[in-house]
């Protein structure tokens, strides 16, 4: 194939050699992670069913603790920061700075240090502790000390990301930032503060405790400190993919934005609202006030309005470009989106599945409604609506533009086929599956547990048949998810080689101009802390100051 | 910045949802008395065998029809455990952990509470209906985790409620 | 910033065209709320 030579006007619409080769380079171990994580979860899904026994040597919460940190920590990780990165590289001139590109490898070699060592660990049946990894149970201390690097690797990357934006504003001034790369920076921000929590618990309390440098650890305090990061974890794996459907959806329908404004103030609150609200996953604890739970429940409800007004956006996108195309009807702008394209089928199918998912999750941050599904299977089926399909897919929709365009290949007829058949695969198990889960987990059902009946209760042998269902359907992801590794190969190393467009969405003509407070970080980092400091600073002191004693390391497999 | 007229609408329809979740939950919660278990007192994890009540878990009659049920929660098992009840009992669970954190759940109830070592979890449940209820761990808790439960057989005619 | 500058109706669309819009935001909150009171009555009936 000749080089083409590219006009300055092209090569600002592409990102450069040297961010593709890095932005690659995340989302390459994204899909090994997402791999292997995905045999992990068929396996348990076929040993929760009863359908299968582990190999000698193989423990089940060894799969699960693989399962949940390879998915949760590591494919949407890597892939998040490859993803950032490369949007930031094209909306601001199509290449990163040479300070960024550095941080951005270091931050990659980090992470993917740490990921080996922890992996080593989980393999070793030394860190069966789940990606939770909850005190007093402890695993090796370099378990605790990969995911430190990990942590403090995407530190490094998200400073790069940072970097290049701020380098785009000084060359820039006065004029309001690109949409991707002001959303990538939020996503980064609500990141570094999120992350600051558990990594206090990690290098401040549990590593020393799992050395035996000292004796008892409070466990309580790590906990807090723990979801006081979980919580907005999951909106570290949401904003990415709203970054998708706000800014590179428009352009893949051949529409425009909505609201820039709009959309930057969505983003905002999201990092306000998604930090203060973690004893929602502790609602059911002692040692945490029912009143400072319920300060969490309120904070936690005001996270749902960003979203709110996602949807509102998301569906003027589509009714707005539908209608331009001459459809009619109240609902007739449904029908005319680019349904085969699976640049749009399958983030779409991730809007649609989170519907259901943002309902569960406002049921499950419900206070005392908490009490019916904390624990059970109901949550595992929440969270693989939430991540597993509404992310999840947006990540696999966006691959099939990101990965030829970083490559320099192209999406073929061919394989946007296989890719309209691989997400409706995945739709239909994942439908069986967390269908039954949320079925099952109303039934009181628990989640993170091996097979059992429980020596024949009658409960537990009428769970068996949704058991059952879960695993069908999990062999069915399953069966996607090879699909999807395999493509992501494809597209990676042997698809033709051509042009590929990077979508990035326009605001419509005579849009109302993009109110300059929003863009004043300061602000929103300042009311976001002082947001954390009311809904956690007094529980906190107390969990310092009124403490029982703390307790022992135990090794429980 | 522009909000259409119909955002409007939504947002105020969607805030109004939500603040009615929260007065009714409220309601529910602290004026019903049916807030989520949220106990405060503390005992030493690696003394509870030696401090009372939980040198001593089991079943104690505090009033008419009413118990109060002391257990202690460990890899991987309760005590007592094998408990009877008559039908109508109103019983508050004493529970703390003997090591690390567990579940503590009746599947088909609204009793679901985390022991968390060196905490004191209580919670209180009327058992109107007779029959067996699994109690089981719902919080991994090591290798045994799946085994981890016990139960309650709750006696009286069956249909006959008190 | 934006208080006193003409609003570009014609281009964000009139309310007929966003109609589509409001009626599906509100078939999602229909869900949101059936869903969260399903919950709230199996959680009364079981206490």
């Amino acid at each position: 194939m000749e080089e083409r030579k590219d006009t300055a006007a092209v090569q600002k619409m592409r990102v450069d050699r040297a961010a593709s080769s890095l932005c690659m380079a995340y989302l390459l171990i994204a899909f090994f992670a997402f791999g292997l994580a995905a045999l992990a979860g068929v396996l348990q899904g076929l040993v929760r069913g009863g359908m299968v026994t582990l190999p000698g040597g193989i423990n089940y919460y060894q799969l699960l603790t693989a399962h949940g940190v390879l998915m949760g920590l590591v494919f949407t990780t890597f892939f998040i920061i490859g993803f950032l990165i490369s949007g930031v590289a094209r909306t601001t001139g199509g290449a990163l700075t040479p300070g960024s590109l550095r941080l951005g490898w270091i931050g990659w070699a980090l992470m993917t240090v740490g990921t080996l060592i922890g992996v080593v660990t989980i393999l070793r049946n030394d860190a069966s502790v789940l990606y939770t990894f909850y005190a007093p149970m402890k695993a090796s201390p370099y378990f605790y000390i990969g995911t430190a690097l990990l942590v403090v690797g995407s530190w490094i990357a998200g400073i790069g990301i940072i970097a290049s934006y701020r380098a785009w504003r000084k060359r820039n001034p006065g004029k309001t930032s690109p949409l991707f790369s002001f959303m990538a920076v939020a996503t980064i921000v609500l990141w570094f503060i999120a992350t600051i929590g558990v990594a206090v618990s990690v290098v401040f309390l549990l590593i020393p405790w799992s050395f035996g440098w000292v004796d008892r650890v409070n466990v309580l305090l790590t906990r807090t400190l723990f979801w006081y990061f979980g919580h907005p974890l999951v909106y570290f794996w949401l904003m990415p993919a709203y970054i998708a459907w706000y800014v590179n959806i428009p352009r893949i329908i051949g529409g425009k934005l909505f609201s820039d404004a709009l959309a930057r103030l969505a983003f905002l609150l999201l990092i306000l609202f998604s930090i203060p609200v973690g004893f929602h996953h502790q609602l059911t604890e002692p040692g945490v006030s029912a009143d400072w739970k319920f300060v969490h429940v309120i904070l936690t409800f005001a996270v749902v309005i960003p979203t709110l007004m996602t949807a509102f956006s998301l569906f003027a996108v589509f009714e707005t470009t539908g209608r331009a195309k001459g459809a009619k009807g109240l609902f007739g702008w449904f029908a005319v989106l680019p349904w085969k394209d699976v640049r749009f089928f399958a983030p779409m199918i991730g809007m649609l599945a989170f519907i259901p998912a943002g309902a569960g999750g406002i049921i499950n941050a419900s206070n005392q409604l908490n009490q019916v599904v904390h624990n059970t299977i109901w949550v595992t089926g929440h969270f693989h609506l939430t991540a597993a399909t509404s992310v999840t897919l947006t990540f696999f929709g966006v691959s099939y533009w990101l990965i030829p365009a970083l490559t320099g290949r192209t999406l073929t007829a061919g394989i946007n086929r296989l890719g309209i058949l691989q997400t409706v695969l995945w739709t239909i198990g994942m439908l069986i599956m967390s269908g039954s889960m949320h079925y099952l987990g109303l039934m009181g059902a628990p989640r993170r547990t091996a097979y059992t009946t429980y020596g024949d209760s009658a409960a537990a042998l009428g769970w068996m048949p949704y058991h059952q269902l879960m695993a069908i359907g999990g062999v069915l992801l399953f069966l996607a998810a090879a699909l999807m590794v395999g493509i992501v190969i494809y597209l990676a190393f042997f698809a033709p080689k051509g042009m590929t467009e990077y979508p990035i969405g326009e605001e419509a003509a005579g849009a109302l101009a993009t109110p300059r407070i929003l863009e004043r970080w300061p602000v929103w980092i300042g009311i976001s802390v002082f947001l954390i400091l009311i809904a956690y600073g007094m529980p906190i002191m107390d969990q310092v100051t009124h403490v029982p004693p703390g307790s022992p390391p135990i090794r429980t497999w | 910045m522009h909000l259409h007229k119909y955002e409007k609408i939504w947002l105020l329809f969607g805030g109004g949802v939500l603040v009615l979740f929260i007065l009714i939950l409220s309601v529910n919660s602290f004026a019903m008395g049916m807030m989520p278990p949220s106990h405060m007192e503390m005992i030493d994890p690696t003394k509870v065998d030696q401090t009372p009540p939980f040198d001593n878990p089991g079943l104690r009659q505090v009033g008419d029809n009413e118990y109060e049920l002391v257990m202690t929660a460990f890899i991987f098992g309760y005590a007592p455990n094998e408990i009877e009840i008559p039908a109508g009992a109103k019983v508050t669970f004493k529970v703390t952990s003997k090591d690390v954190v567990h579940g503590f759940a009746i599947p088909g109830t609204n009793v679901n509470m985390m022991i968390t070592p060196g905490y004191i979890s209580t919670l209180t449940h009327t058992f109107s209906d007779p029959g067996e209820y699994l109690i089981l761990c719902n919080e991994y808790c090591g290798i045994g985790h799946q085994v981890m439960a016990t139960r309650i057989v709750v006696k009286g005619k069956e249909g006959e409620k008190s | 910033m934006s208080r006193n500058v003409p609003q570009f109706k014609e281009k964000t669309g009139s309310n007929a065209s966003l109609k589509g819009t409001l009626a599906s935001v509100l078939l999602v909150g229909a869900f949101i709320v059936v869903s969260w009171f399903g919950i709230f009555f199996l959680f009364l009936s079981r206490s």
